[in-house]
């Protein structure tokens, strides 16, 4: 498998129980297209993040990320706003299996909220689980992931997971 | 074994499961409504792929029904046509809200595996079933394939004793295990409700106590079926099986004690659903708005509750109070107990069912420094409307009640004094 190892920088930090409403709610929310969706990323809570995310890079958060609601708009949105890897204490568990569903990867590592400031540069394997604080060299463990979600991160999602399965019959 | 994990051994055709295991399931009935659908239709007509089992598929539009803007109106067009091209049987727009069309149709039964893409799908929990949420694409998936991964869930089991106190439901009961709990020590685990507090409870606040565990991050919420389950469910489904329940020994990560005898009506302040409160705590606090309806406040128990405290009174004059039966079902036994009657002459609005103001999809989206008292199930920050409103949850009795004095109170209080 290729692709395993995310190197990335930290653009924007968010706090513990960000709920899937204030990452995309209903009162932004006018279409369900990705690009559009990106757009209303985090507004109501951060009006800058868009503008931070730009570039591409990592977003670190607290506890309990993506909480409450089932919208996968909320991954959508951050995928399609820059996001490459989020990186949070833990996860919500819809939001956990609706990132790893459209190809975003996250990765669950306990402490990571005190110890990332934005701009640092950050690396992580998503297969051994281990990440590493580029400046500091310090490396840290991660929640493992089951292999067959490594794989199904890899090939970009659910979809074309699906594509590939129905194409062979 | 527990009863959750009893069905996830045999939707996974495994002898037992142990928490922690890995299973591919099959499920029983998938769920998907106008908001959720159109994450995933296109996909599934690029992918060409067809419905697994036509049967086991219902599709519900509640969330903005009638649309409130275009976006909404593209949502349920979006729906009708692949219902059409699917032809799908099991549709129900604008007929009320999905978590309470699918035990009244018959949709639901214990010991079955039960997946929608909406997070309170764990509502069913209340009938002994297996009921959890994913997102739209895992629900192409599912709509295509017919079984799904989990990973078998640790169980708290939540034991709740004594006689239900006047004026305390379901709402009550999960707002004050929130407080303890915080809205996320349940993440990714059961939530198992029994003891003689849950027995005494009504179907309609099982319900309402078994949608709310999301908010603590459950995957589901459970009760054993019981004799009220049973007598629910006659003529709706095929009798199931009555031996469905959890072992006498069955093993949890944690178990909880809690006397409710003497339980207060509790409120949830901004903006999180474990800031909870007696409602006698925090009375005064003036409102602007007050909601009754949704998937934990709408059904017949809170709208009698509610006609209790509205009867011979007005609504304050400076509160909008918006009553939001859960389905037509609902709506029509509330026109022939008089309730609707009751709620126009108080001077509350009433809409047609579906998920209302909840969302701040419409039908009471609030503005800038707004105040609700709502009986819905969240109070996140924006959650109903602008970022800078503030939200209390409370059941209906509670909200009834606040809509009456224009400010938050316990409603045992003006229950006595009306």
């Amino acid at each position: 498998m290729e692709n395993m190892i995310i190197h990335e920088k930290v653009l924007a930090k968010l706090g513990d129980n960000i709920a899937t409403e204030m990452i995309t709610s209903s009162a932004y929310v006018t279409s369900s297209e990705p690009e559009e969706l990106g757009k209303i990323a985090c507004k109501g809570i951060d009006p800058d993040f868009v503008d931070k995310m730009k570039p591409g890079g990592v977003l670190v958060a607290g506890k309990n990320f993506g909480c409450s609601s089932s919208r996968e708009w909320a991954p959508v949105a951050l995928k399609a706003a820059g996001v490459k890897l989020i990186l949070a204490e833990f996860f919500a568990r819809i939001f956990y299996r609706n990132a790893i569903n459209i190809g975003l990867p996250i990765v669950e590592c306990e402490g990571i909220s005190d110890k990332l400031s934005v701009g640092e540069q950050v690396k992580v394997d998503l297969e051994t689980g281990e990440l590493e604080i580029v400046k500091s060299g310090e490396k840290l463990a991660t929640t493992s992931i089951p292999r067959f979600l490594i794989e199904r991160i890899n090939k970009g999602g659910l979809i074309p997971q699906l594509e590939e399965e129905f194409s062979h019959r | 074994m527990n009863i959750t994990e009893k069905i996830l051994a045999k939707a996974a055709g495994k002898p037992s499961v142990e928490p922690g295991d890995i299973i591919e399931a099959k499920v029983d009935m998938a769920m998907s409504h106008e908001k959720a659908g159109p994450g995933f239709f296109d996909n599934f007509e690029k992918l060409n792929l067809r419905i697994w089992d036509k049967d086991k598929v219902i599709v519900v539009g509640d969330h903005a029904v009638p649309p409130s803007n275009i976006y909404s109106a593209d949502c349920i067009l979006k729906t009708r046509n692949f219902v059409r091209k699917h032809e799908l049987k099991n549709y129900y727009m604008g007929k009320g809200i999905c978590h309470q069309i699918m035990p009244e149709e018959g949709f639901v039964k214990p010991g079955s595996v039960i997946v929608g893409a909406d997070s309170h799908t764990v509502t069913q929990g209340a009938f002994g079933a297996f009921a959890t949420a994913v997102g739209s694409t895992e629900m192409a998936w599912l709509f295509a394939k017919g079984s799904l991964w989990f990973k078998v869930p640790e169980a708290m089991k939540f034991v709740l004793t004594g006689p239900l106190p006047e004026m305390v439901s379901g709402k009550d009961l999960i707002l004050k295990i929130f407080s303890i709990l915080g809205i996320d020590g349940a993440t990714y685990k059961t939530m198992e409700f029994a003891g003689s507090a849950i027995d005494q409870l009504s179907i309609d606040s099982r319900m309402t106590l078994c949608n709310m565990v999301v908010d603590a991050g459950a995957k589901n919420g459970i009760i054993n079926p019981d004799e009220k389950t049973y007598a629910y469910l006659e003529g709706r489904v095929i009798p199931p099986e009555k031996e469905l329940k959890s072992d006498p020994d069955a093993s949890y990560s944690r178990t909880f004690d809690l006397d409710v005898s003497t339980l207060e009506p509790q409120v949830a302040c901004p903006h999180s659903m474990d800031n909870v409160t007696a409602a006698g705590e925090i009375k005064g606090i003036k409102i602007d708005q007050a909601f009754i309806g949704t998937c934990t406040g709408g059904r017949m128990e809170d709208l009698r509750v509610a006609a209790r405290f509205l009867r011979n009174h007005k609504v304050h004059p400076d509160v909008m109070l918006v009553i939001t039966p859960a389905s037509n079902r609902i709506l029509k036994t509330a026109l022939k107990e008089g309730l609707v009657e009751t709620f126009i002459d108080a001077g509350a609005m009433i809409t047609n069912p579906n998920c209302g103001a909840c969302g701040g999809g419409g039908m009471g989206v609030l503005g800038k420094n707004e105040v609700c008292i709502s009986a819905s199930s969240r109070n996140n920050r924006g959650r109903m409307g602008h970022t800078e409103s503030r939200i209390y949850l409370g059941s209906a009795a509670t909200v009834a009640a606040s809509a009456v004095r224009g400010q938050i109170v316990d409603p045992r209080e003006m229950d006595r004094t009306a």
